[in-house]
């Protein structure tokens, strides 16, 4: 078997009494389109921000490329409280919990819900500060202008990915007075200037019209192919998913109910009953 | 497109040594105790610090209020260093304590040690404060500030600070020289070109990759950090750089004041600061520039008259009496908060496009106006 690019074991995300991720496990291998679905607050996003770093799950294991990202069990105050389940698992591992630009910095760049654009940066500027990752310049060098040519290099990379996204004609523009399907590409863009292998988008449909949503679509397979890049995504819009997935993961309050392809999902049964209600008898 | 940019570029370059040169000219032709001159090195001096808590507050989006804290060190580190060892043994400024440190340096060292030993403090003040947010590290690098002056006027610390007493007899702005001569150097154009580069500096960062960083830091945290920006790493670098140029320009009111006391780096010179960088607008470099000379110029100079009897011709002793000034100047800071609250310049920088701009939109005004 093959290994998968990111893999996610037991993670378990409890806020307090509530658990909103438990115990989800799965996998992503490398060029697949992956997408995870569920009703509103089944706790999609909460595993993302899991991925991403910006949470500490509560327990679990996240694993890129083979490596451990994320370990952690309960601790603290939740030692008491934990609800979830297969607490003892990592209990003698140590914590490892890296920061959201540690993770950006392996690989996995993301877009957000509510699309969050640097506001008072033209749409050049957004995709070149992204570019600071990936630069070598330190302080000094940068300061006295010592790096100009990778300065350089950094603005014809951002000249040319604009263009390919086709936002180059609005280069100057400020980011916010885009169209919002635009800013939804821009956000894309930019998390591509960071040169990831794994890409991560956070509902890349919420709010656009149909006409929108079928470019997405379409816009998704391209990127993925052009940049060689594995996609993640949580969508809401069962066409896209249904269209463009290669394998979909079902989470209802917080826990999978569901994998498989988007066949299987359209018939499984579990799926059904959480997306449309139980039917009472009549 | 790259030809234009150029030219503008000379342009401005051209300006300033037109500036710097018309600097000299004065110096060299009117009364150096002309209050024109002192304006000119305070408002210098004040815009280096407004440029660099603009750095913090505009560019990167901390709300700090230690300013003053981090000048004092700079001051006091620049004081103590480049006074003369003799000096120091003599017991002419050391009076009640047996100094500590009996070497003495030159002028350019004493300033970059006092940017560096500002910067020293603040990257360790630094690593626990920049966890905080907001208004918290408001309060914290406030309290910072206020903790600095007191342990510098602390007895125990005699030996080097000389306890509360004042510190003079150091290199002052009328004992600089030109460097391998014994000319001395025309004190304001020394405070201009101290603060212009240490400005130029600024904007360097600022227009580089690492500003760029500075700014997606203060638009939004979140994306930032999601697009690989370490937080904490790259607001702990802006801290220290703008403590260091806060030291610098610490060091250049030292030399300009002829001694130096840790009373006077109250909080309120802190606000004054904030003041200037606020009325020039939050994010904007020349704005501070601006801001600052205009609120030297006015506190120093215009006015004045409404401290010492007249203003305007106006002879009215039992109004215009100690401290009306300060009541009209928190009048005028009102109306500007009120109608003006961007700013003079906004987060916008001063160009010749929007000069031109500016008067064309005026002279279009009055046409319609008389249409």
């Amino acid at each position: 078997m093959t290994q998968s690019l990111l893999e996610l074991r037991n993670v378990t995300m409890q806020f307090g009494g509530v658990v909103a991720v438990n115990d989800f496990s799965m996998h992503v291998d490398e060029g697949e389109i992956v997408a995870l679905i569920g009703p509103n607050g089944a706790g999609k996003t909460t595993a993302f921000n899991c991925i991403t770093g910006v949470y500490e799950p509560t327990n679990g294991e996240i694993l890129y490329r083979g490596h451990t990202v994320v370990v952690s069990h309960p601790h603290g105050k939740m030692k008491k409280n934990y609800a979830g389940h297969n607490a003892e698992l990592y209990m003698d591992r140590k914590i490892i919990h890296p920061t959201p630009d540690e993770v950006t910095k392996l690989g996995i760049a993301r877009t957000f819900q509510n699309i969050r654009l640097f506001k008072s940066m033209t749409v050049y500027d957004n995709v070149l500060t992204a570019m600071h990752l990936r630069a070598r310049q330190n302080v000094f060098s940068s300061v006295f202008r010592l790096s100009y040519k990778e300065e350089r290099r950094m603005r014809e990379d951002t000249d040319r990915l604009l263009k390919e996204q086709d936002l180059y004609k609005y280069k100057d523009e400020k980011a916010t007075s885009l169209p919002y399907g635009k800013q939804r590409r821009l956000e894309i863009a930019r998390a591509l200037a960071t040169e990831p292998e794994l890409l991560l988008l956070d509902e890349p449909a919420a709010g656009m019209n149909p006409q929108e949503t079928k470019e997405l679509s379409s816009f998704i397979r391209e990127i993925k192919d052009k940049y060689n890049l594995t996609v993640f995504m949580i969508e809401h819009h069962m066409d896209l998913v249904m269209g463009i997935s290669d394998r979909i993961y079902v989470l209802d309050f917080g826990s999978p109910i569901a994998e498989g392809t988007p066949e299987e999902i359209q018939s499984n049964e579990r799926v059904i009953k959480a997306y449309l209600g139980e039917s009472d008898e009549i | 497109m790259d030809k234009a940019k150029k030219r503008k570029l000379a342009l401005t370059w051209t300006c300033i040594a037109a500036l710097y040169l018309v600097i000299l000219i004065l110096e060299l032709t009117m009364r150096p105790t002309s209050i024109l001159f002192t304006v000119l090195k305070k408002g210098a001096i004040y815009s280096l610090v407004a440029v660099s808590m603009n750095l913090l507050n505009g560019f990167t989006g901390l709300f700090s209020l230690g300013q003053a804290g981090f000048m004092l060190i700079g001051a006091y580190t620049y004081a103590i260093l480049t006074m003369p060892s003799e000096v120091k043994t003599s017991q002419s400024v050391y009076k009640y304590y047996q100094c500590f440190i009996t070497f003495d340096t030159g002028v350019f060292i004493g300033l970059l040690a006092a940017g560096l030993m500002a910067a020293l403090f603040a990257f360790l003040i630094g690593l626990p404060v920049l966890r905080l947010k907001s208004d918290y590290l408001a309060i914290a690098t406030l309290g910072f500030a206020e903790i600095v002056r007191a342990v510098f006027q602390w007895d125990v610390l005699g030996p080097v600070t000389n306890g509360a007493n004042l510190l003079r007899s150091y290199i002052d702005l009328t004992r600089v020289t030109i460097p391998f001569t014994d000319i001395p150097f025309p004190p304001t154009l020394f405070v201009f070109i101290a603060a212009g580069v240490c400005i130029l500096l600024i904007v360097l960062l600022i227009n580089s990759s690492y500003g760029r960083a500075f700014k997606a830091i203060r638009d939004d945290e979140t994306a930032a950090e999601a697009m690989g920006i370490n937080l904490f790493r790259h607001k702990e670098l802006s801290f220290v750089i703008s403590s260091f140029f806060a030291g610098i320009s610490g060091a250049l009111l030292a030399m300009f004041q002829y001694t130096v006391q840790a009373q006077q780096f109250k909080s309120m010179m802190t606000y004054e600061i904030l003041l200037i960088v606020v009325i020039g607008g939050i994010g904007s470099i020349s704005g501070s520039c601006i801001a600052s000379f205009l609120y030297i110029t006015l506190s120093e100079w215009w006015l004045r008259g409404l401290d010492m009897g007249t203003f305007l011709g106006i002879n009215a002793p039992g109004l215009f009496r100690s401290g009306f000034r300060k009541l009209v100047f928190s009048i005028i800071i009102m109306i500007i908060v009120l109608f003006f609250s961007r700013g003079i310049m906004g987060d916008k920088e001063l160009s010749f496009t929007r000069i031109k701009a500016f008067f064309q939109r005026k002279g279009k005004n009055r046409k319609e106006v008389k249409a």
